[in-house]
């Protein structure tokens, strides 16, 4: 893989005009305002409601200048607020710097917002980083001439479990409000009561519910809004921060992490105007205290007459090595989703060069037949510039979402999307099941589609050169989809990507972490790509053996046929069958895992070496788009544990095959220069095999009892182990339910809020029915692994027959 | 002197039931409309645009010309609002208007509807005022009942229904944006400008906003010609309109009379200021109009006079105070609905009001400290020209022209209660006893 930047193109001219502020002239684009056009020339405006990504309100008056030109010989006779003030040609702009009416409305405006603010600076989380603060100082008058009294107000008041208000901070700027209403469509919070008592209210029945509820507190230019994880954690002049790349999804955002005592405090999103813009989920955001409990690994574990005991580095390293050279080839390699790009490589080259095997799967998840062929001609090997980006989706007329919920399964392309509706007119086209609040929120139309039938709905999909399809990893399921992705996209002229949903999986890809594929794309099967890789590896060649796939991998160390597995960050809950995934890992001769907290995994191992967490790493995840976004170590101490790529160094020396990288520095130079291999993208564009599908059959409802189809998909908030321990964001968690069709519903006879029992083949749960209308007929949604009900215990996958029974409840 | 009123607008007043539309109709009513409809609408607006008819809601904006910024080529709807959220302090025009003769009105916007080309027309009236709704619906009611409204108007092939809304007691729905988020089922806050209503107001469609007693001159203007209208009036400020007198008057009401008239002229109208009494000041048109004294008596009371001498003619709502008044409790308790009406959208009025009352308290209790006066005047010009929209500008207009009339009284705040230099039961109309404890 390389870093390269898009070329952007051929760009239509920008009408410009010229305005002069203080005396400089500045070109601008037509249509800036003011405060924007003094920005690109260096003068800073003071002002509190405006955001350049919000429409602008004109509420605080903070940003007033003075008008002498409007462009047309006559002046202004107010002073105006920049923020709503569209730049004219020949216009003359005075702020407070050159007039003397500006600057005093401003320092006016600022002992306004003063009188009714408390005096609690010492103990609000902003004080340090609040604009209030630091524009009273640099643009405010010493002394407050206010003797009255002031506005008070209880404090605070939760809008939601995780965001707490203190109204008596709040200056009414309304970006809160404007950012839940315009950018994430969540207009659960408002501007109530008028005058002195304007306040940011909640509908008294309905908290705040918003999977980019923190973005608020962190755009607040005061301490009004703070939230229960963050609330007097500590002052921003203790902190440190490090820009990171967010683990939990693909959308690839910039975060902030902030860190004190070697311990994170907080992360915020960072500015990336290209991916994240300003803003980030609230998953990205709260959830990184998942190992903060007493099942974080730091000491290497073996098994010993049966049970787990710490021991040394190179007692465990011994082990593993006895274990591991005794299994020889005959060693599976499960990597999960977690991993950096250089760790993922690093497995990669350990299964092929050290272990001598193709059989390594970063799925744990349900796979699909022809998504190996997908992933290898369809996004291993590419890179950004031939690649559908965000500013690509903002561009695009029309994008299609098949088996993708990008709310709960990449909110930032949500967010970009939403941005495109609301902005530029995009149609969204969803083939999903039913119209989710995401999906609503998008203004999507819905085809809506009994799972397994999405290829058929595609290819009935009218589609033009240029609009964007984005197959989401569900898509696998469904068969002869991504193969119907594909020809459709090649026969239109659409723009396929393909959005995975951990922040690892891309990364995985490109790393070769599947049995078919190597790094850079080059295909197993291509006998001239194994001997490129071989020589560069300096080895005298690969495995070429069909490796094994993740599940069949767990089948085959159950039953002897592999020796030994070697697991990083996996669940077996993940897998379509978790029964089957944990019998793998029990019956599995050897099982080497390397993980940072306790799990199922690790209470099955032999041996477990404790790893990095995120923010004790630095490396490169790969977003959907192929960028390359930097993870950077946040906490540098002395006893942080060794990478997983450390770890499999040392056990590759000590296997007597050094693996020739121990960095991440080292494993993404070696991967660059391997570059990507040009034939993978040009040669095997046939389109994939094509699966028959399992014909729809209509709902068969007996006695209360219905099969019916099984959609799902994870939510954004749910039983992941990466949310461990946030209790805060845990409760902003939307409610497990059961979907079910108005037909259904009443063929079974329930309604809203009855239990329903959904079982498969190797269990069954029961849950809340929701009615939801225009839902595909004959189908059921679950969510995929909401906390106490993971669909991997009943051995079912989307797309797959269950049984809907009435009651059930436990 | 009688000859100085022009009775157009309140000529039927006086008549047995003259809100019903058997009444309306026996004067002369709904004669206008057929006239109109007759006409093509251009001709309708040129009418209107040629009588030189200005806007009756306080700025004064030509009517006719306001129809004509309605763009013809936009696809969406043309409404017309009627503005009759009268809530100005003093100002008591529209509501006596529309509980005498809803008609009026109802004939106005029909005129008014064809010459813009639109089909649904809205009455947004204060929500307080449940009377005149009552009796605005029942007008609406009646007018559809005898063909005035509804499909194909007197065979015209024109169709227009009228929608009565009531506003839920909100001075600044008075502000047409605010009225128009209001009439959409939002809070009533002002809207960012552009774009203007004419282009995208009610659902983003073009709107004219007119208040009552505009929309109302409509119908005589039809029935009489512009040249008619023109010859009342002043040169720029042509006319009837209706000016309201209240406070230390003997007789206080609804004066119709041409634009142009002075204080001077309606005071003799009014019967003068109460007996043993002479005039203070006075409010031109309500209390966001700067206030005038004894010496402004003989200025025009048109847009023009007033604009001339510092004020503006805003409502027409003459507020007229004697002697035994103070000027500080007067502005106090402007500034208290100032205060209590702001809609908390922008910080300088929202927090500048809330700051204003507390110092105007001091000035009232006398315990202001040496300073406050410039303080007071330096508030006012940290407000003034720098709000949203215009209602912090009228808080200001009647602080700062007040301590421009009367300074020492603002002074005198710094010693003494004001109850103390104007005990307040002297400037009751009946008798009151003096609770001085009440400030204590």
């Amino acid at each position: 893989m390389s870093v390269v930047t898009k070329p952007t193109g051929p760009v239509a001219p920008v009408e410009t005009i010229t305005v002069t502020i203080d005396g400089t002239e500045v070109q601008v684009p037509k249509g800036t305002l003011a405060i924007r056009a003094a920005e690109m020339i260096g003068i800073a405006i003071p002002r509190f409601c405006d955001h350049p990504l919000l429409d602008p309100v004109g509420a605080c008056r903070q940003c007033m200048v003075e008008v002498p030109d409007m462009g047309n010989g006559r002046g202004m006779p107010k002073p105006q607020a920049s923020c709503t003030l569209e730049c004219a040609p020949g216009m003359q702009i005075r702020t407070q710097l050159t007039s003397p009416v500006a600057a005093k409305a401003q320092t006016g405006m600022l002992e306004f917002l003063l009188i009714n603010h408390p005096l609690d600076c010492p103990i609000c989380d902003k004080g340090g980083e609040c604009p209030l603060q630091n524009q009273a100082l640099s643009n405010g008058r010493g002394e407050s001439r206010y003797e009255g009294v002031k506005r008070t107000f209880p404090k605070p008041v939760p809008i939601s479990a995780q965001i707490l208000l203190d109204r008596e901070r709040c200056v009414l700027c309304a970006r809160c409000t404007r950012f839940s209403e315009q950018i994430s469509g969540d207009p659960f919070i408002a501007l109530v009561e008028r005058g002195a008592l304007q306040q940011v209210g909640r509908y008294a029945d309905h908290p705040y519910d918003s999977y980019f509820s923190g973005n608020v507190v962190q755009i607040c230019p005061v301490g009004a809004l703070t939230s229960a994880s963050y609330r007097f954690q500590s002052r921003p002049f203790d902190l440190v921060s490090t820009d990171v790349t967010c683990e939990h999804c693909a959308s690839g955002c910039r975060l902030r992490t902030d860190q004190r005592h070697f311990q994170v405090k907080r992360r915020l999103a960072g500015e990336f105007a290209e991916v994240n813009e300003e803003w980030n989920c609230d998953k990205g955001r709260f959830a990184f205290v998942s190992a903060r409990g007493d099942d974080r690994l730091t000491r290497p574990l073996i098994r010993e007459d049966g049970a787990l005991r710490v021991a040394s580095w190179p007692e465990a390293i011994d082990a593993a090595v006895a274990g591991l050279a005794a299994a020889g080839s005959s060693v599976g390699v499960l990597t999960g989703g977690r991993l950096t790009l250089e760790d993922a490589y690093g497995y990669s080259k350990f299964a092929r060069v050290v272990l001598g095997t193709n059989s390594i799967d970063f799925r744990s998840r349900p796979g699909g037949v022809d998504e190996a062929q997908f992933l290898a001609t369809r996004v291993a090997g590419r890179t950004l510039a031939d690649a559908v980006t965000y500013a690509d989706l903002e561009a695009a007329s029309h994008v299609v979402l098949v088996g993708f919920e990008p709310e709960e399964e990449s909110p930032l392309v949500f967010l970009r999307l939403r941005k495109a509706v609301r902005k530029k007119g995009l149609k969204v086209t969803a083939i999903a099941p039913f119209a989710s609040n995401g999906n609503a929120k998008l203004n999507a139309t819905v085809v809506a589609t009994v799972p397994g039938e999405e290829a058929a709905a595609l290819r009935a999909l009218d589609l033009a050169a240029g609009d964007v399809l984005l197959v989401g990893e569900r898509a696998a399921l469904a068969p002869g989809a991504l193969a119907a992705a594909a020809e459709v996209a090649d026969a239109t002229g659409a723009r396929l990507a393909w959005v995975p949903r951990r922040a690892g999986d891309r990364g995985a890809v490109e790393a070769g972490c599947l049995p078919g594929l190597l790094p850079g794309g080059r295909p197993l099967a291509d006998s001239a790509a194994r001997v490129d890789l071989a020589a560069a590896w300096e080895v005298e060649g690969l495995p070429t053996g069909d490796g094994l796939e993740a599940a069949a991998m767990l089948a085959a160390a159950a039953s002897g046929e592999l020796k030994a597995l070697v697991v990083a960050g996996v669940e077996p809950a993940d897998f379509a069958d978790a029964a089957a995934a944990r019998a793998g890992l029990e019956e599995a001769g050897f099982v080497v895992s390397l993980e940072n907290r306790l799990s199922e995994v690790t209470e099955r191992a032999d041996v477990v070496f404790p790893v990095a967490l995120i923010e004790e790493h630095a490396g490169t995840f790969l977003n959907w788009e192929h960028r390359p976004g930097r993870v950077n170590t946040v906490i540098r101490q002395p006893n942080t544990p060794m990478t997983d790529l450390r770890v499999l160094a040392a056990l590759a020396d000590a296997l007597g095959t050094p693996l020739g990288v121990r960095t991440a520095q080292q494993a993404l130079t070696e991967l660059t220069e391997l570059g990507t291999w040009p034939a993978a993208t040009a040669a095997q564009k046939k389109p994939a095999r094509k699966a028959a599908a399992k014909p729809a059959k209509p709902a068969r409802v007996t006695d209360g009892e219905a099969t019916v189809r099984l959609a799902t998909w994870r939510q954004l908030i749910d039983g992941g182990r990466g949310q461990d321990n946030e209790e805060a964001l845990a409760a902003t968690a939307k409610p497990s339910l059961a979907r079910v069709s108005p037909a259904l519903a009443t063929a079974l006879g329930v309604v809203d809020g009855d239990q329903v029992a959904v079982s498969g083949g190797s269990g069954w749960y029961s849950l809340p029915v929701a009615v939801t209308p225009g839902m595909a007929e004959g189908t059921v949604w679950v969510p995929q692994n909401s906390p106490g009900t993971p669909l991997g215990e009943l051995g079912v996958v989307f797309g797959d027959e269950v049984t809907l029974s009435v009651g059930g409840a436990e | 002197m009688t000859d100085t009123l022009t009775p157009v607008l309140s000529a039927n007043w006086g008549t047995e039931k003259s809100w019903t539309l058997e009444a309306y109709r026996k004067a002369g009513g709904y004669e206008a409309v057929a006239t109109a409809l007759k006409m093509t609408p251009s001709e309708v607006t040129d009418l209107v645009k040629d009588s030189g008819l200005r806007g009756r809601g306080g700025a004064g904006f030509p009517t006719g010309m306001k129809w004509s910024f309605v763009p013809k080529d936009n696809p969406n709807p043309k409404y017309l609002v009627v503005n009759a959220d009268e809530s100005e302090p003093g100002t008591c025009k529209d509501m006596p208007l529309l509980l005498a003769s809803p008609h009026t009105l109802v004939e106005g916007m029909i005129i008014a509807s064809y010459a813009i080309d639109c089909h649904t027309a809205f009455v947004y009236i204060r929500g307080e005022v449940l009377h005149v709704i009552r009796r605005m619906q029942q007008a609406v009611a009646e007018a559809y009942d005898k063909g005035y409204l509804g499909k194909d108007i007197l065979g015209s092939g024109y169709d227009l229904d009228i929608i009565v809304h009531a506003g839920a007691g909100a001075y600044i729905c008075g502000e047409e944006t605010a009225l128009l988020d209001s009439l959409e089922g939002r809070r009533g806050q002002p809207r960012l400008r552009p774009p203007f209503p004419a282009v995208a107001g009610l659902y983003a469609s073009p709107t004219v906003i007119n208040n009552v007693e505009s929309i109302s001159s409509v119908p005589s203007i039809v029935k009489n010609g512009s040249a008619w209208f023109g010859s009342m009036g002043t040169e720029k400020s042509k006319g009837m309109t209706l000016y309201s007198l209240s406070g230390h008057v003997k007789r206080p009401g609804q004066f119709e009379a041409p634009l142009g008239i002075t204080l001077r002229q309606l005071l003799e109208l009014s019967g003068g200021i109460r007996d043993g009494h002479e005039l203070k000041f006075w409010t031109p048109g309500g209390s966001s109009t700067p206030i005038l004294t004894a010496e402004h008596l003989d200025v025009p009371l048109d847009y023009e006079g007033m604009g001339g001498v510092g004020s503006m003619l805003g409502t027409k709502a003459l507020q007229v105070f004697d002697e035994t008044t103070s000027v500080v409790r007067t502005t106090l308790r402007w500034v208290e609905f100032y205060k209590h009406e702001s809609c908390g959208k922008c910080t300088p009025c929202r927090e500048g009001n809330w700051w204003l009352v507390q110092l105007l308290k001091s000035f009232e209790a006398g315990t202001a400290q040496d300073g406050d006066v410039e303080k007071l005047l330096d508030i006012c010009d940290n407000m003034g020209g720098k709000s949203f929209c215009a209602l912090a500008d009228g808080a200001v207009a009647c602080v700062t022209s007040a301590v421009r009339h009367f300074r020492s009284e603002f002074e005198a705040g710094r010693a003494t209660p004001a109850w103390e230099l104007f005990p307040y039961g002297r400037s009751a109309l009946f008798e009151v006893q003096e609770k001085v404890e009440v400030h204590a």
